[in-house]
């Protein structure tokens, strides 16, 4: 604890290279998963293919994937490039599955009200399943960032920056302390990062927060 | 108008649903279809706005085949409530009901604030616009439905089961409501239920569906109570149907009987015989509840009047029916039921016996409808 209090100006710079290469990933993931998940929700055969893919591509082992990377695209190991293009791989992922997930949990009641009111399929897709699949998708957001934050200190073992090199740089100094205060700051940066997460769910999700004592009662149709 | 011309929608496992359904519903008519789970009804409904595609047949609207007609237009131009409203959970209350002139085009300002009128005329505070369905009562977030598919004023509402998950009490008001607001709006509606009271009460004609999507008798409500068409109807309508038919017969023939009445001043120097009840009225004539001896004394023994009545039965106004009439002698602790004029005063009495004998000189005349 002491070694990350006398160097508060190092760990500020580590955890500012370590959200970068986490969190961007993110961002990217998003990007790409939103709009490649609500295309195959209702597409079964594409929906399984994608899914495969998913599985397959999160199979790979995270170092393995930096390290081969290079090979398939024009970035060096080390290069932060290299880092965030693997890490938005893993994010999209599992967010490719996560996104129909989410949209499978929007309720039929309210889809077909959608429908009937003169909703178009686009329109019912972007004003109403994919705001009300949100707080799934926050759940699934939450477990990606997580991962993320510990894959990049994982990644400190090939010489990627961020906090893990204090693992790596106090085991060969057989610094205790050193390893400590990065375990420490990895794990505050991650419940900081879950936390905003769940706050921003909490607050684009205005509805979810009020009374769940009446809950609107879906029909059986006849 | 809407017309059915031998509508049939067969799923590919072979069920049918709707079997050969032909009908006409007149615009300006409100037609409940009703029958047990199963029946085709919702389907039929849903074959309107294209929710549904029949397997043969054709549905049309004004003449035209809806086939024919872009499904997003269509929806637009009519109006739909399902149960619980089907509002959209994560959309002002405001917002929901200004969905439809948003989604034809309207600007999101215009919409909102004509929407705060339908609000108001669906009987609701306007305040209410600013909360989230979710926290509304059910009665509430029924009539944010209703408001929902009145806002862009289509000449045609499907309404889907709209009451049925709402207490009796609550249901009873939703009813009042969609009676008075029909009469001002003249739509063409189309009511699904299961419930053959509702479906008497609330509908200028009913189409009762039987099982396996076939259409039973398509009658006015009063003629499917004396005369219902098959074994089927007469048993989905149930034992009762006599009591329930009572209702399209006015209360006004009947000739009301003087009450014995007192104000609480009076009540301590009754003398009753064994059995015999005396209607205590307020000052202002309102019926306050009935007194028998026990209660006289009580009250001479310093007993509050609350405690000495006991409570009268429903209520007759000039305007009840026959049905009204026979509940209110039948629930007054006399057997006479109270009648009451505008103001709520006590105007006389009603007899069971005197229920009966109306119905049957009424039953000579033609038959008159005030359903």
């Amino acid at each position: 604890m002491r070694y990350l209090l006398t160097h508060l100006d190092t760990a500020w710079a580590l955890t500012l290279i370590h959200l970068r290469l986490s969190l961007i990933p993110i961002v990217l993931g998003l990007l790409i998963a939103v709009p490649l998940g609500a295309f195959v929700w209702r597409r079964p055969a594409l929906r399984r293919i994608a899914t495969l893919t998913a599985s397959i591509i999160f199979t790979i082992p995270s170092l393995a994937l930096f390290v081969a990377l290079p090979l398939i695209i024009p970035t060096r190991i080390l290069d932060e490039a290299n880092v965030i293009v693997a890490l938005t791989l893993y994010t999209t992922a599992l967010l490719v599955r996560a996104v129909p997930e989410a949209l499978d949990a929007v309720p039929a009641g309210v889809r077909d009200a959608a429908t009937a009111v003169g909703y178009t399929g686009l329109g019912r897709l972007l004003k109403v399943e994919l705001p009300l699949s949100i707080p799934v998708l926050i759940a699934g957001l939450r477990v990606v960032a997580v991962t993320n934050i510990s894959m990049v200190a994982v990644g400190s073992v090939i010489g990627i920056g961020g906090l893990g090199t204090w693992f790596t740089d106090g085991y060969q100094a057989d610094k205790s302390d050193q390893i400590i205060a990065g375990i420490i700051a990895v794990f505050l940066i991650a419940i900081v990062i879950d936390v905003l997460i769940l706050l921003a769910g909490r607050i684009i999700t205005p509805w979810t927060r009020t009374s769940s004592a009446i809950r609107p009662r879906t029909k059986v149709a006849t | 108008m809407i017309t059915f011309e031998g509508v049939t929608k067969r799923y590919p496992d072979g069920t049918v649903a709707v079997d050969d359904l032909t009908l006409e519903i007149p615009a300006g008519s409100l037609t409940v279809f009703v029958g047990p789970s199963g029946c085709g009804k919702t389907t039929s409904m849903r074959m309107i706005n294209r929710m549904v595609e029949p397997t043969s047949g054709t549905v049309a609207v004004d003449g035209h085949d809806v086939s024919t007609v872009d499904p997003v237009k269509l929806r637009l131009g009519i109006g739909y409530v399902i149960q619980s409203g089907g509002l959209m959970p994560h959309q002002r209350v405001i917002d929901n009901v200004a969905c439809v002139p948003v989604l034809m085009g309207q600007s999101r300002r215009t919409a909102r604030r004509a929407a705060y009128e339908v609000l108001e005329r669906v009987g609701l505070d306007p305040k209410l616009g600013e909360r989230y369905p979710g926290q509304l009562s059910g009665g509430q977030q029924q009539r944010v439905g209703v408001a929902r598919a009145l806002a862009a004023d289509p000449p045609i509402l499907l309404m889907d089961e709209p009451f049925s998950a709402v207490d009796p009490v609550v249901r009873d008001e939703l009813q009042a409501e969609m009676l008075r607001l029909q009469n001002e709006l003249r739509k063409t509606i189309v009511f699904v239920t299961h419930d053959i009271d509702e479906a008497v009460k609330l509908g200028d004609a009913v189409a009762v569906f039987g099982s396996g999507g076939s259409l039973q008798q398509y009658d006015a409500p009063a003629r499917l109570l004396s005369n219902p068409a098959n074994d089927f109807v007469s048993e989905f309508i149930g034992a009762d149907r006599g009591y329930r038919a009572l209702q399209f017969f006015t209360s006004s023939t009947l000739a009301l009987r003087p009450v014995p009445t007192v104000t609480e001043d009076e009540v301590d120097g009754l003398a009753l015989g064994s059995g015999e009840w005396c209607l205590v009225t307020r000052a202002d004539g309102a019926p306050f509840g009935w007194i028998d001896t026990a209660g006289v004394e009580r009250h001479r023994g310093g007993g509050e009047l609350y405690d000495s009545v006991t409570a009268g039965g429903s209520l007759l106004r000039h305007d009840g029916t026959l049905r009204v009439a026979l509940d209110a002698a039948l629930s007054s602790p006399s057997g006479i039921g109270v009648a009451v004029d505008d103001t709520g005063a006590v105007v006389g009495g009603v007899l069971a016996d005197d229920v009966v004998t109306a119905l049957d000189a009424q039953r000579q005349l033609p038959q008159q409808e005030t359903g």
